[in-house]
């Protein structure tokens, strides 16, 4: 089987719009057969990617790719950056502001919950110039 | 038990009926959304006050049996058609979420 590939815009202006990329991987996902603990990393890693880019960087693309034994994604912006990668990787630690507070993000906990949910993660990011997270989940 | 099942015994609005076959196999409460996204876990029930689309889009995703909507908080119309279209049963009640998670530890013989 070869590798299957998805992109994403996530628009960076509508935060209720945020979730449609990881809702339509899950359902995508769901009908390839991939196992139910698979997916459900995988839709909470890129959720959260999403929310990320939409309170911090304006929006961004998304690019998921699945091959057999593995599905990686990248999610790309041209957004702020993080000056700080390992504070940014802490729990609790959060930048957003009180209005994504309030829709009940912001608490410190995104970076974590994509680590979380991952085999593998790594963060480039330059400040002013943007962010790029590469994730990978394996299907076992 | 099914999320129907619970509203009907202790007196809840169902908002929408979301997948009438799913049962509630445990509980989790907040409102801290990626806090919940992290820790809730699959056929849960979702005790929370936190009524904004985002909710729902948490719900879809960590895939809990049901959103239940404490201390008399409502969902607009645009989060309730997002709930519809994506099968997530929600239900309301003007109790608070701790009242909430005694019913559902009673009937998760918690």
């Amino acid at each position: 089987m070869s590798a299957l590939k998805w992109t994403y815009e996530v628009d960076g202006t509508d935060f209720t719009r945020a979730g449609e990329a990881s809702s339509n991987v899950k359902k995508k996902l769901r009908a390839l057969g991939v196992p139910s603990d698979v997916i459900r990393k995988v839709s909470i890693a890129l959720y959260e990617g999403e929310i990320n880019m939409v309170i911090h960087a304006n929006g961004g693309v998304i690019d998921v790719e699945m091959s057999p034994d593995r599905i990686d994604m990248v999610l790309k912006d041209t957004g702020k950056g993080i000056p700080d990668i390992e504070k940014a990787m802490q729990a609790g630690y959060s930048t957003a502001a009180d209005e994504v507070r309030s829709l009940g993000f912001g608490a410190g906990m995104g970076l974590p919950n994509m680590k979380k949910n991952t085999d593998e993660m790594r963060i480039e990011s330059t400040v002013g110039v943007g962010t790029t997270v590469y994730m990978t989940v394996y299907i076992s | 038990m099914t999320p129907i099942e619970f509203a009907q015994k202790y007196n809840l609005t169902v908002v929408t009926p979301g997948d009438c076959s799913r049962e509630i196999k445990g509980a989790y409460c907040g409102d801290l959304l990626s806090w919940v996204m992290g820790r809730a876990k699959e056929d849960d029930a979702f005790v929370t006050v936190m009524a904004n689309i985002n909710t729902i889009a948490v719900a879809v995703l960590a895939d809990v049996a049901c959103v239940i909507l404490c201390e008399g908080a409502h969902f607009d119309e645009m989060s309730i058609a997002r709930a519809q279209q994506q099968e997530v049963c929600i239900l309301e009640t003007d109790a608070p979420s701790f009242t909430v998670a005694l019913w559902l530890g009673r009937e998760l013989g918690l």
